[in-house]
């Protein structure tokens, strides 16, 4: 119980009488008597080693598994470089930069974040990071209500990430914003609907997946083209929860698109059940003064030498307080520095390599599992993430499966949607092997 | 914190084609591509193509350009910079919880869930709240996710109302927060003792009033004396108190928020329990609130009865989801081996060495610098210029001259209604030595400011850089690289 302190019980005496009280109890006589906790709380101590052995047997009893599981979340390889560079302590535990003079390290890399950022969605700006990919959707179109003014409808697909259709809801719904869903047709953007939908004048941004969360590559080409004809002045968002695809596919930034935002954790952050996670969100530069969060800008000191400082804060909190952009602060800087440690590694040759081998061992997938007896693929073009459909009962075979000691994707009846269909995630952690252990259990139900 | 170069080119100036970082699987055996037409990227994302040990070097160079807590006295006001045990580190990064997806089935999680649910009971021990969730990513999110309960109970006996009440010394997360959850913000004074002044709190409450947001102790460090007071009155208007629980550090063991008449709260796991700041997040901002708030918590909640952990997703009050999965897990991880680490009693140590310190700091520098409340604090300490004002020294000056002599500046200029406010909050993790050099150097630069200005003036002299000019910064934007003046 003692190792976190460093004062001696003779340091505590000394410090007593430079105060000039007599006992510590009168360091806390401004807690009104009625008002004091006279108990001791009840929560048991252990030593380091009894600690990290109830540790180890809580991470043990999770059951290790092989899985395609993603819808959010994915499972990359992570370079020991990334952990080796992010566990130094100068990143670890310093505060945000506020005093840029020695934070130079976190700011730097903030700038060199954003560039990355920029580069992969082909936007021209992006902020230094979101808590995660559904809050920096809700945010997003927040951000979009703000340059649409009056206008107070937003087009949501529904083939948008489902919690984070959810996320937006909570955000939007007690601001009186109104939410129409975009229905899909063969798990994308009905494009007719969302065009009838845009004759409404009120509509001030439309956002679509980009993959969408059922994996497919929407054909974010004719929508823009239909959002540009219809209604010139909504902003177009796009959603994506696996960046990773920006490596192949052609970026939002290239389709016009006004607001790229999303999920980077597969950018060198482990899954950990959720979270942290790390949001990105990419604008335009001309809306720049409505974007959320902190912004790292480039400067020079006194002495005319190249520095970075965060920027732009007049339009936050600390400044504007009810009136800023978004109430966010801090939020995923140490997910930030990962994903750039590991972009840096990846680049431009590994950063495409490992996108074609994503998709390419998810296309092998799609192609086993199309010759199985039981399922077959939703057609459409994909990343690496795909939505099978069987006429076998998916509970029992995900339960049949895990005693098999693979987790072979997750139910979309999870999500409330269709409870013959599944979303099988592909990444590079998955080998041929693995994948032809999949279709095996497949072929082996009932 | 010096580098043998002090400067470091950024990553999109070194390297050349044909370099990587990063080995791959190679691709054999395997379907080739079946992406095709406009959507086929046919540019190529201009990231930088470096080796492992450029990569390596360049990532190690910048962090010798930062001070962490590691690194010295980081006496950051409302901050609580306190030791990050390496224990916590070392447990989330256990392969069973790092590697652990969040849609698996309950069955294949069970680890995970009762480590949720062990923080949300030691949480609720701590606080006297009845009902925790961890879904919050941050402190202000926290508070977003509190207003939004509130707003949500309110709701459901029939009108969410139009106004929170907010003192004038709050954190500015707290008017923001407020207006996300469609509030209006209405500010209360604060009296000659840094508290919320009752009168004014009288003229501003009524049946349009949803809550306060209240910080206790507030960001003078000062513990709402009247906080009881205060809720009673919130309560027989129908409104709720909400406690900003950033300051947590200064009364565990000491006072529990659910004895307080606190309805509901938030706390920084990154600031009382030990969690890494990372140089910006991530922390976590779990809320805990009374029973009769429980069915407005966001969804789902986790369910450990029998024994057996899932989540209850069947939540028909809840606020809905504010995060896309389950919060900041492996922050939590931290957190829970923290307060175990410390146990209830060690809890109580943690505060009571706190408020030992930062008052012993106040006792060592009162003659020094102005304090411009003069009433008992308990974990910080606010400071001002006032009587280096005289020789054309402010706060910035103070901070910047500090970290010439290695020092991480305290927090300045806030709280606001402190005029250029030096908050200092030392934490219990101190030795009284390290607290001895910064007195001692707080006492030698108020004599500087006194004899040769400029040298504050100037500061700092050592560091990497020297002070930026963050007007030409906002002014010429450049937020990436080769991205000027578009």
């Amino acid at each position: 119980m003692s190792r976190f302190f460093p004062l001696s019980d003779n340091d505590r005496r000394e410090m007593l009488r430079k105060i000039g009280a007599d006992k510590i109890e009168s360091l806390f006589s401004s807690i009104p008597e009625s008002g004091q906790f006279k108990g001791t709380l009840n929560i048991p101590s252990y030593s380091e080693q009894e600690l990290l052995d109830l540790f180890r047997n809580l991470a043990d009893s999770n059951t290790p598994t092989q899985s395609f599981a993603g819808a959010g979340v994915y499972a990359h390889y992570i370079p020991a470089s990334v952990d080796s560079l992010a566990s130094r302590e100068e990143f670890l535990t310093a505060y945000t930069p506020y005093q840029p003079e020695i934070s130079q390290g976190t700011l730097q890399a903030i700038f060199e974040y954003q560039t990355c950022m920029c580069a992969l969605t082909g936007m021209e700006v992006s902020n230094a990071s979101m808590y995660d990919g559904a809050t920096a959707f809700a945010e997003a179109i927040l951000m979009a209500k703000r340059v649409g003014k009056k206008k107070n409808t937003v087009l949501i697909s529904d083939a948008i990430h489902p919690h984070y259709r959810k996320v937006a809801q909570s955000y939007l719904e007690n601001l009186g914003i109104r939410i129409k869903a975009i229905p899909t047709l063969n798990h994308k953007v009905d494009i007719e609907t969302l065009s009838a939908e845009l004759e409404n004048e009120d509509v001030f941004a439309v956002a679509v997946g980009y993959p969408n969360f059922f994996g497919i590559v929407e054909p974010l080409d004719e929508i823009a083209l239909t959002v540009r004809e219809k209604a010139p002045k909504a902003l177009l968002v796009s959603v994506t929860t696996e960046p990773l695809a920006f490596g192949m596919l052609t970026p939002p930034g290239e389709f016009g698109v006004d607001i790229a935002c999303g999920e980077a954790q597969s950018f060198g952050n482990y899954p950990g059940f959720g979270g942290p996670l790390l949001g990105f969100l990419t604008t335009r530069q001309k809306l720049v003064r409505n974007m959320p969060g902190r912004v790292v800008g480039q400067t020079t000191d006194v002495d005319g030498k190249i520095g970075y400082v965060l920027t732009l804060s007049a339009r936050e909190q600390h400044i504007r307080r009810e009136k800023a952009t978004s109430n966010i602060c801090s939020n995923q800087g140490w997910c930030m520095l990962r994903a750039v440690i590991y972009l840096a590694l990846l680049g431009k040759a590994g950063l495409r390599e490992l996108a074609e081998l994503n998709h390419r061992r998810a296309e092998t997938a799609k192609k086993a599992i199309s010759r199985s007896t039981h399922f077959e693929v939703v057609p459409g073009m994909s990343f690496n993430e795909f939505v099978v459909r069987s006429d076998t009962d998916l509970e029992d075979f995900v339960e049949h499966s895990v005693v098999n000691g693979m987790f072979p994707g997750v139910r979309l009846s999870k999500f409330g949607l269709a409870p013959d269909e599944m979303l099988i995630t592909v990444t590079e952690m998955n080998t041929v092997e693995d994948i032809h252990r999949l279709v095996e259990l497949m072929e082996a139900v009932k | 914190m010096k580098t043998l170069r002090g400067k470091e080119k950024t990553i999109f100036q070194m390297g050349g084609e044909g370099k990587r970082g990063m080995d791959l699987p190679k691709p054999e055996g395997l379907a080739p591509i079946a992406i095709s037409g406009p959507c086929m990227r046919s540019t190529t994302p201009d990231l930088p193509d470096l080796s492992e040990i450029e990569v390596v070097r360049h990532f190690t160079r910048l962090s010798k350009l930062n001070y962490g807590v590691d690194d010295g006295f980081y006496p950051l006001g409302s901050c609580t910079m306190k030791h990050n045990p390496k224990i916590n580190e070392l447990i989330a990064s256990l392969d069973g919880f790092k590697w652990s997806h969040p849609m698996l089935p309950y069955g294949m999680v069970q680890g995970t869930l009762k480590a949720m649910k062990m923080l949300e009971d030691a949480l609720n021990e701590i606080t006297g709240m009845d009902g925790c969730s961890l879904q919050p990513a941050a402190g202000a999110h926290g508070e977003l996710t509190g207003v939004m309960m509130i707003r949500a109970c309110l709701e459901k006996r029939g009108n969410p109302r139009q106004f929170i009440l907010i003192p004038d010394s709050a954190h500015g997360t707290n008017p923001a927060s407020s207006a996300f959850s469609g509030y209006e913000v209405k500010e209360v004074a604060s009296d000659e003792t840094g508290c919320v002044d009752l009168a004014k709190l009288e003229e501003v409450l009524d049946e349009n009033v949803a809550g306060m947001m209240l910080t206790n102790p507030n960001t003078l460090g000062i513990f709402e004396k009247n906080i009881q007071k205060i809720a009673d009155m919130l309560h027989e208007k129908g409104a709720l108190l909400y406690m900003d629980g950033a300051n947590m550090n200064a009364m565990m063991g000491k006072a529990r928020p659910g004895e307080l008449g606190v309805d509901v709260m938030h706390l920084n796991l990154h600031k009382t329990f030990s969690t890494p700041h990372g140089g910006g997040g991530p922390g976590a901002g779990p809320v805990c609130f009374l029973k009769h708030m429980a069915p407005f918590q966001p969804a789902p909640v986790v369910d450990g009865e029998g024994g057996y952990h899932k989540l209850d997703w069947n939540r028909p009050d809840s606020i809905g989801k504010v995060h896309g999965f389950y919060g900041n897990f492996l922050v939590a991880l931290k957190a829970l081996a923290y307060i175990l680490s410390l146990g209830g009693k060690g809890l109580e140590q943690s505060t009571e060495d706190a408020v030992l310190a930062a008052n012993y700091i106040r006792a060592s520098l009162k003659d020094n610098f102005h304090v411009p409340f003069d009433i008992p604090t308990l974990h910080e300490v606010v400071f001002n210029d006032k009587k280096q004002a005289e020789f054309g020294i402010s706060t910035l000056d103070i901070a910047k001259r500090l970290i010439d002599y290695g020092i991480h500046p305290p927090t300045i200029y806030f709280p606001l209604i402190v005029h250029g406010a030096l908050m200092v909050e030392p934490t219990e993790s101190e030795s009284k030595e390290e607290m001895d050099y910064f007195i001692e150097i707080m006492k030698k630069v108020a004599k500087e400011a006194s004899i040769s200005p400029e040298l504050l003036h100037d500061a700092p002299h050592d560091t990497p850089v020297r002070r930026l000019d963050e007007t030409k910064a906002a002014r010429n934007l450049v937020l990436r690289y080769g991205g000027g003046d578009e």
